[in-house]
């Protein structure tokens, strides 16, 4: 029906339970927010291209996935270039902004930056089941069943909006309202999903009660999430990878801690 | 691994005394002085008018009516003698929304959902799945994704879901008002079989008669007044109740909705649209290629004239007519509207502004509340006319006209979204007709709807052909078709039509 359901592929990474990815996710932004470098973003970023093999992920599915980085990495860091601030010498004057050097260094850390966080996120959540994260969540994280199951089933009904969006609009032509301005147009059938959604909703909440969602019994898991080896073998990886990325910056002498 | 427990399961005992709820906010309670007894293993069919609280009793039984704040509750409700709420599980329930019911995205963890809130030992849960998805007659992978399944196959999912649970009550809220004609009879006929095997007690909501009058062994007929109107063998019920439940829209078979004879026809006009060779279609989403639902389709329709489409499910129906519509663009071939149509425009419908439409098409989507952009019944139906630029004078005068003519004037400040199923469907069809369209296109306007909004929708539509409008319709109920249709437009299913 909808992409956004696609079936996750088998590799070595979809195996390991979703929260070590998670995880590892975490590692590694924390480490690069703690300071702007172009070192330590890169080493991060060429190390994190290397786990990218064991994903499973083929060329088509990598780039449809990560192309909103690709183009907002590149955009952060020429907004940064323009405006951000200057120092060093100044390479040139457009009137409206001036790119000096040490505005054009600032640009591209900031680049490498939001692709080095940005791409382990999305390629780790590309290869996880949002039920397995949920169970995950549920079971090794220990998070309340009602929040990750609620969370769950809501996610479920995405595809359906994708629907619902569609006979908006062809019900909204045929009514006469659809010469509208373009962004009148879109408000207006935001409101009537949301309208929608929330009557989906509790109908699906009525639906998980009359299965005993929420009932006083002590809950199970059909499917058991646990974490062994391959996990800790992944949180190491991360580790290694936030350890290497920062240890370069110093020895470098880039590294400048964003609290310092 | 061998089924570790029994598929017997003792059935319930219901018994309700003085049983009555009342939903927060309202005046009058949706069931009142109820009292009644169902015994273990008894199968029956629970009848009323809309409004009697049938669906309220299910859910009351369910566990599912809420506490303090959701409404009042009068009199005491049983099940093995015990409060609802404390035997969760005891009771399982499917609705008629067979989208609102999936919960999760695989089959299998679906069905093992309720397994899992009631606190079943993982290694009881998988058995007891692969016997209910067996039991409904799924045979699928546990895998496969919840999404890619037809209406019917997602109500025996739903059914499944219930079954893992091992109920001794299963209840079921108009399970098949959402489903064509072989979807009703698959689901029907699962129900027979697993209510046979396990020997559940069943309470079956539903307005067609006919598809359960064999299945059950007891007919309690609600009173919308309060209590139980008429209780016994279905034969015994509809001898002596059948013409009163008749008039109350229920679907009573030797009572079928009765029509008003027909007045003289307007002579058949001008031609007005015409198709050669159409491929209709849409592009899934985040895909760059558009699926063709039905192609080399060669149609033509004239002033006057009442066209019926019809073909199995996924044949390509509805596609066929937002196309025709013009809310959807042709993939292939030519779709053309006539001068007698198209008065002045270009002559591809899907290329005209959505003003343009107003008069000359108008579309009734199957699901009402897609079609609803105003707060109150009044302002929904003067949008149309406002959008033409009328003067005030005239929006108020033809959406008095259409309150009166559809019966909505008690209504007229009432919210769309909260009206009954009948009165929404009245209210999208009037919304559509404040424009005065020369062809309306109509998507299953009488899925899920009783005899009376039958028999009104159909009289209505009688008229409007009768003094020289054009119809459309999409629909699968044989009924309407012999009722409206000069001519019958069957489509065959894909695989037929791509070679």
């Amino acid at each position: 029906m909808t992409g956004l359901s696609a079936p996750v592929r088998p590799s070595a990474i979809a195996r390991v339970n979703p929260v070590a990815k998670l995880a590892v996710a975490v590692l590694i932004s924390v480490a690069l927010l703690l300071s702007i470098d172009v070192v330590s973003a890169s080493v991060a970023l060429a190390l994190v291209g290397i786990l990218l093999f064991w994903s499973g992920l083929d060329a088509r599915g990598f780039w449809l996935r990560t192309a909103p980085l690709w183009l907002g990495a590149p955009f952060a860091g020429l907004t940064t270039v323009l405006y951000g601030k200057d120092s060093g010498d100044v390479v040139a004057s457009l009137g409206f902004a001036t790119v000096s050097e040490g505005s054009l260094t600032l640009g591209i850390a900031i680049t490498l930056r939001v692709l080095a966080i940005g791409l382990p996120s999305i390629v780790l959540f590309a290869t996880t089941d949002p039920t397995d994260l949920a169970d995950g969540l549920a079971q090794v994280l220990r998070l309340p069943s009602r929040f990750v199951l609620g969370g769950l089933a809501g996610l479920r009904m995405v595809g359906l909006f994708v629907d619902d969006w569609r006979a908006l609009g062809q019900a909204r032509r045929a009514r006469g309202v659809g010469d509208a301005h373009v962004f009148v147009r879109f408000t207006s059938q935001a409101f009537g999903l949301l309208v929608l959604a929330i009557r989906r909703g509790s109908k699906l909440a009525t639906a998980m009660e009359a299965k005993g969602f929420g009932s006083h019994a002590r809950r199970t898991w059909a499917r058991p999430s646990t974490v062994g080896r391959p996990e800790a073998v992944l949180l190491l990886i991360g580790a290694g990878i936030a350890c290497a990325s920062i240890a370069a910056a110093v020895l470098a002498g880039t590294w400048t801690f964003i609290l310092a | 691994m061998p089924h570790t427990f029994s598929r017997h399961t003792a059935g319930a005992r219901v018994s309700a005394a003085g049983w009555g709820w009342r939903h927060a906010g309202r005046l009058a309670p949706a069931v009142a002085d109820l009292t009644l007894t169902i015994e273990p293993g008894e199968r029956v069919l629970l009848l009323g008018p809309s409004g009697a609280g049938k669906s309220t009793l299910l859910a009351g039984l369910a566990g599912v009516l809420g506490g303090d704040e959701e409404g009042d509750e009068f009199g005491d409700l049983r099940i093995d003698g015990k409060r609802p709420a404390e035997v969760r599980g005891r009771a399982g329930l499917v609705l008629q929304d067979p989208d609102a019911q999936v919960v999760l995205a695989r089959v299998g963890d679906d069905v093992a959902f309720g397994c899992e809130n009631l606190g079943v030992p993982r290694q009881e849960i998988w058995p007891r799945v692969r016997w209910a998805l067996d039991a409904v007659g799924l045979q699928l992978p546990l895998e496969h994704p919840s999404s890619r399944l037809s209406g019917g196959q997602k109500q025996r999912l739903a059914l499944a879901g219930v079954l893992a649970m091992r109920p001794g009550l299963v209840l079921l809220d108009e399970p098949t008002a959402n489903l064509d004609p072989s979807g009703v009879t698959e689901v029907r006929d699962v129900v027979a079989r697993v209510i046979e095997e396990t020997g559940a007690t069943l309470i079956v909501v539903e307005h067609r008669v006919a598809v359960w009058q064999d299945v059950v062994d007891r007919v309690i007929v609600l009173d919308p007044a309060g209590g139980v109107l008429a209780d016994g063998s279905p034969d015994a019920v509809l001898r002596t109740h059948g013409a009163q439940l008749a008039r109350a829209g229920v679907w009573v078979p030797d009572f079928p909705p009765t029509l008003p004879a027909r007045g003289s026809r307007a002579a058949r006009g001008d031609e007005l649209l015409v198709s050669r060779s159409l491929t209709v279609g849409r592009t899934p989403f985040a895909s760059r290629t558009a699926l063709p639902a039905a192609s080399a389709l060669n149609i033509s329709l004239c002033e006057g004239e009442s066209v019926a489409i019809t073909g199995a499910n996924g044949a390509g129906k509805s596609t066929l007519a937002l196309t025709l519509a013009g809310l959807l663009a042709p993939l292939d071939g030519t779709l053309e509207a006539r001068p007698a149509l198209s008065r002045g425009l270009r002559a591809e419908p899907g290329r005209w502004k959505s003003r343009d439409l107003l008069t000359r098409m108008g579309t009734v989507f199957q699901d009402p509340e897609h079609q609803f952009l105003a707060s109150t019944v009044r302002r929904e139906l003067a949008i149309g006319p406002a959008a033409l630029g009328l003067g005030d004078a005239e929006v108020t005068s033809r959406v008095d006209e259409l309150l009166t003519r559809l019966r909505l004037g008690s209504l007229a400040d009432a919210n769309p979204f909260t009206l009954s199923g009948g009165e929404k469907r009245r209210l999208s069809v009037a919304t559509i007709l404040a424009t005065r369209p020369q062809i309306l296109f109509l998507d299953e306007p009488t899925f899920g709807q009783d005899a009376t909004t039958w028999r009104e929708l159909v009289g209505l539509l009688r008229e409007l052909v009768d003094s020289g409008s054009s119809i459309v319709t999409v629909t699968h109920d044989a009924e309407l078709v012999r009722a409206l249709a000069d001519r019958v437009f069957e489509l065959q299913p894909q695989s037929a039509v791509a070679a």
